[in-house]
């Protein structure tokens, strides 16, 4: 071995890696034959059709990466503001952009080729976040330090929901999963999923009755997870086993009585034992905080107050204070009105179209479900409808383990870069693989809201394909040469 | 907190992510795997979405006779996925009455994405429409020979009677247009095209029903998806009851004849169109089923332009029947009293400027001015109007005050009637003149305005519901050809009284005018009629021969019908005005026409005006 010679990047990048975006790729080009396949005599290859189309795009990706590959990673790291800041402008043009599709203004329309910018914010901004946050003398538990980091984020989300895409904007919330790794306190990114949790679990069972009882599902689980996550969090911050014990016995028995006495007895509405069992808790942590001293107990006393407060009031703005052309945007974007024909049909179909799979699936082009124009966005947005139709259990559950060994593969190779440039931004982009798999294979499966995005190297589009190629690829650029740079 | 602490978080992440995917594993296999709702209808099975279509509303006239009723057609649909290579293709050309090119090109067609986007080899595809039922039943007995073909029950529009057809209109297979406009349509579906099955598209339609099937693999339907819990049923469009009377629809079809123009009749009392006629016009039965696309061709080159509805859509000079409106601003204005008389020695002369008129008694007042129909009355009355400086300080607002009255008199924009196309006609302003005379002009200049000619142009309808002002005495109600829709009350922009900028006084005046010219002026032959017919004879110059024109109502007290006639290049006013207009208010009050009026209406029927040839000869 020759040191002082650079070794060649071919034996540097991490093909694993390349091998899963390949394999993922060619699967979802299967896929994309499949959802827009129709009859036997139409050409797979040709540029009229999409599954035609995306070869293109899955051609010109190849050629992307390779040209990323062979760039210098200083590159990116002396260019990431610049790179950033020209996306901020485009993205912020695109909100005056006069081309309307499907009610959205995010596509920038240049001759033939229709792009979407808020695709290529997320490496910009992983970009400008590694570069901000590898700075000498970043810390992130400083306030100054993390608001900046924050301003990063939310200044394109800012500009993506200007072009009423809020479910493109949602993706950059990822990014806290990163923040999270470099040293934002957990409490903070708890507390953010909780309040979602909250705020999705009830609003979208609100309407829906426990047993045919006058008790409102929302509000009661909202209210039982309230009380179980102080548990937890006594547990993890007290480390006090008997309170927390506690905590969780009575909140189960008590609930378990309400319930039968609710459904054997008298039907009555469970939640008022619920938010009295709240009360009783916050009683009960007041009392061991003014008791110990222990600072923990009252941050967990305001975690506490603070999700009912958040809960009710979230609950009173939206069937109050909001407009209902308002409230009916809140409802599409948790997946309650997505079709005006009946509440779920959608979601209802995709589900189908993924049980009709069964194990083995119907075979490549076979799928009946899909075609028959059932399930909405088949090549897009509801794509994993097709791989679940088409190749069965075997098929679908092959996919998200190929994601699940990309995620964590881009997770590996993140903690071994030598500089924190490259493992924040390694982790900006595993978090934001796995925000997308989350959301919209959940949306399929019928677990998550129904937020339109796509699913990454499957859903059809150059630019998703192009966007993530870009990101991806960066990464493995920046990770072949980090022997270079060392030296 | 240490940065081995902060390297252990990537374990948090790492089983959050692993989390996530072993819950979708384990929905994955309750889904695809223990869930029996879905195994039950799992491999090839599949949805088949049978649209259920509503039939469209009927058309009713005034008194109930039934205009527009559907009839059974049917649609033949093919599955290709099912068809292909199973039937005897001679066999089946023969049981459809064509040729085996059409089937060839036919099938080929449907395979064409670029002519067919919604197109799937799994689903019902439109082979041929709108089949009659006599054609259609010698199919049925074969059909089961012919597998992947499929009937769809459609009903296609029937017409009981010749006349109407610009009111009633036609429908016709919706335009990419109308699909991208509209998502309820869907290719194949029909659409209102004209009249008021455009207008009340809506309402005729009715809703689209939907039953969700299961079939098997061999596409035979297996019953309902979940017993029919997401179907839908079509709801059926609403009936229109028209506020047209159908008889006299047709006598105003009958006396056009060979003519180019329009007979507009409203009810005063309620801006009913009680008849829209437009010469020359089409029969409504030739543009239904298959034929319509080739009809349609046929009439949208005829050089008569039958498809245009003269009496909302042709813009025409009023001529002298304009006069009415022109003394009630005056007298309204206080430029003329009812006492006032002008000169008038066989027209208006001034300063060079002349107006010709025919000869009759001068100087006149109001009343005989409308009669004889003076052009020099209501000339100098327009020159002392925009010249009167100590009321209007200039021409320019005298001009403007002028505008504001034809306007509230339903003049210069659309009277907003429930029929697409409606024109609005021309009114000058005073702005119109300074940039067409460069700020230099008087009431001599435009001096031809006031006796509906120059600029103004109205529509038919405006010109008849100038009439309904007059009859009103200072009011209209927006014009309308529906009178009812089934199940919904009138809209109230139809009961809501316009009011005109004329004081009743000069209304009063008007119509005296109007009866005088009835029973001894230009109008005389409306003498004859069993009631107290009023009218206004109009002779509207223009490149060609005059139009004749007719603006009426009666009776004069209590009136029930208020009518324009305009005929194209009918000479003078009383040459075919009067007596159209005539015999439409005999027909309309009387319910019938006297014997000597049915032979005068059969002679007018006849005549025949030279407008050139109807079709070029290239």
């Amino acid at each position: 071995m020759i040191n002082d010679k650079p070794q060649s990047i071919w034996s540097q990048v991490d093909w694993l890696t390349i091998g899963l975006y390949i394999a993922l790729m060619l699967f979802g080009w299967l896929s994309i034959c499949g959802a827009s396949y129709s009859f036997g005599d139409n050409d797979l290859f040709s540029l009229d059709t999409r599954s035609g189309m995306q070869i293109l795009w899955i051609g010109t990706s190849i050629c992307l990466g390779f040209v990323i590959l062979m760039m210098d990673s200083r590159f990116f790291d002396t260019f990431s503001f610049i790179i950033y800041g020209v996306l901020l402008l485009l993205l912020f043009a695109t909100i005056f952009n006069p081309h309307d599709i499907k009610g959205s203004h995010s596509w920038l329309v240049i001759g033939p080729l229709r792009l979407q910018p808020a695709e290529f914010g997320k490496f910009a901004t992983a970009l400008a976040l590694a570069k901000l946050m590898s700075t000498y003398g970043y810390n992130i538990q400083r306030w100054k330090d993390f608001a900046a980091a924050c301003a990063v984020v939310l200044v394109p989300m800012l500009c993506i929901v200007g072009q009423r895409e809020t479910g493109s904007a949602l993706v950059y919330l990822t990014f806290f999963l990163m923040f999270y790794r470099e040293g934002m306190p957990g409490s903070i990114l708890f507390t953010g999923v909780a309040m979602v949790l909250y705020f999705v679990v009830g609003i979208k069972y609100e309407g829906i009755m426990l047993f045919d009882t006058p008790t409102s599902v929302g509000k009661f689980v909202v209210l039982l997870l309230v009380q179980l996550f102080v548990a937890g969090m006594v547990y993890n911050y007290v480390h006090n086993r008997k309170h927390t014990n506690t905590i969780i016995g009575y909140s189960l028995v008590l609930t378990t009585i309400a319930i039968l006495f609710d459904v054997y007895v008298i039907p009555f509405d469970v939640t008022w034992v619920q938010l009295g069992m709240c009360l009783a808790l916050f009683l009960y942590l007041l009392y061991h905080g003014l008791r110990t001293r222990l600072p923990q107990y009252f941050f967990i006393l305001a975690f506490a107050v603070g999700s009912v407060v958040f809960f009710y009031s979230a609950d009173y703005v939206l069937n109050n204070v909001m407009e209902p052309h308002q409230r009916v945007r809140i409802n599409v974007l948790l997946g309650l009105d997505e079709d005006l024909a009946g509440a779920g049909y959608n979601v209802h179909q995709s589900e189908i179209a993924i049980g009709s799979g069964g194990l083995k699936g119907k075979g490549f082009l076979n799928g009946t479900q899909t075609k028959l124009k059932f399930v909405p966005e088949q090549d897009t947005d509801f794509i994993f409808c097709t791989v679940g139709e088409e190749e069965g259990f075997i098929g679908s559950a092959g996919v998200l383990l190929l994601f699940l060994v990309l995620i964590l593969r881009l997770l590996a190779l993140a903690e071994r870069q030598p500089f924190a440039f490259g493992r924040i931004y390694g982790y900006c982009v595993a978090s934001v693989f796995l925000f997308h798999v989350f959301i919209n294979v959940g949306m399929v499966l019928g677990l998550t809201p129904v937020i339109g995005i796509p699913l990454p190297f499957f859903s059809y589009g150059g630019s998703s394909l192009w966007g993530f190629t870009i990101l991806l690829f960066i990464f493995l650029s920046i990770d072949a040469k980090r022997n270079m740079l060392k030296a | 907190m240490s940065n081995y602490n902060l390297e252990k978080r990537r374990y948090v992440i790492a089983f959050v992510a692993t989390a996530i995917v072993v819950v979708y594993i384990v929905r994955l296999f309750t889904l695809q795997l223990l869930s029996d709702d879905y195994k039950k209808n799992a491999d090839s099975n599949a949805f088949l979405k049978k649209i259920e279509y509503p039939s469209r509303g009927a058309i009713y006239d005034r008194n109930g006779r039934l205009l527009v009723y559907n009839q059974p057609a049917y649609d033949i649909m093919v599955v290709m996925n099912e068809a292909k290579g199973r039937i005897d293709t001679l066999e089946f050309c023969h049981a459809l009455g064509i040729t085996k090119e059409f089937f060839i090109k036919r099938m080929n067609d449907i395979k064409d994405y670029s002519k067919n986007p919604g197109y799937s080899r799994f689903t019902q595809q439109l082979f041929m429409s709108q089949l009659p039922s006599e054609e259609f039943s010698f199919f049925q007995e074969k059909i089961f020979r012919f597998p992947g073909f499929y009937v769809q029950q459609r009903s296609i529009r029937q017409y009981q009677s010749k006349v109407g057809a610009h009111i009633l209109g036609d429908v016709a297979e919706v335009s990419p247009y109308d699909i991208e406009e509209d998502s309820y349509y869907q290719p194949g579906d029909y659409i209102g095209k004209l009249g008021v099955e455009k207008s009340y598209e809506k309402q005729l339609r009715g809703e689209k029903g939907v039953q969700i099937l299961l079939r098997d693999a061999r596409g035979r339907i297996q019953g309902k998806y979940m017993d029919g819990k997401y179907d839908r049923k079509p709801i059926a469009g609403k009936d229109l009851t028209l506020a047209i009377d159908e008889k006299l629809q047709a006598l105003g079809e009958r006396l056009m004849e060979g003519k180019i123009g329009s007979i507009v009749a409203l009810d005063p009392r309620t801006g009913e169109v009680l008849c829209m006629v437009s010469a020359p016009s089409y029969d409504p039965r030739i543009m239904v089923g298959r034929a319509r696309a080739k009809n349609h061709r046929a009439l949208a080159k005829d050089a008569w332009k039958p498809l245009l509805n003269r009496s909302i859509m042709g813009m025409y000079p009023p001529g002298s029947t304009f006069k009415t409106s022109q003394a009630l601003t005056y007298m309204t204005e206080g430029i003329i009293t009812p006492g006032t008389a002008f000169p008038c020695n066989h027209g208006f002369y001034y300063r060079g400027l002349h107006v010709g008129c025919h000869s009759h008694a001068a100087p006149i007042a109001l009343v005989d001015a409308i009669s004889t129909s003076c052009n020099s009355y209501f000339c100098w009355g327009l020159y002392y109007m925009i010249g009167n400086r100590s009321k209007y300080k200039t021409p320019y607002n005298a001009m403007n005050t002028w505008r504001d009255y034809m306007v509230s008199m339903g003049f210069g924009y659309k009277l907003g009637i429930d029929l697409p196309g409606e024109k609005r006609g021309m009114i000058p302003n005073a702005d119109y003149y300074d940039r067409n005379y460069r700020g230099s002009w008087n009431g001599l200049t435009i001096i031809s305005i006031s006796i509906g000619q120059g600029e103004v142009t109205l529509t038919p309808l405006q010109i008849a519901n100038l009439g309904a002002t007059i009859a009103n005495r200072g009011y209209y109600y927006r014009p309308h050809v529906v009178r009812k829709v089934q199940g919904e009350p009138l809209d109230t922009m139809y009961t809501h009284r316009h009011y005109t900028m004329a004081s009743r006084r000069a209304y009063d005046y008007v119509v005296a005018g109007m009866r005088s010219s009835a029973l001894k002026g230009t109008c005389k032959a409306l003498s004859r009629l069993p009631f107290e017919a009023c009218g206004k004879t109009g002779t509207a110059q223009n490149h060609g021969r005059d139009h004749s024109v007719f603006m009426g109502f009666a009776p004069m007290n209590n009136p029930k019908i208020a009518i324009a006639v305009y005929v194209e290049n009918g000479g003078w006013g009383a040459d075919f005005g009067v007596p159209i207009g005539g015999l439409m208010m005999e027909q309309y009050l009387t319910g019938k026409l006297s014997p000597a009026a049915e032979a005068q209406a059969d002679a007018m029927q006849a005549r025949r005006i030279g407008y050139g040839p109807r079709f070029s000869q290239k």
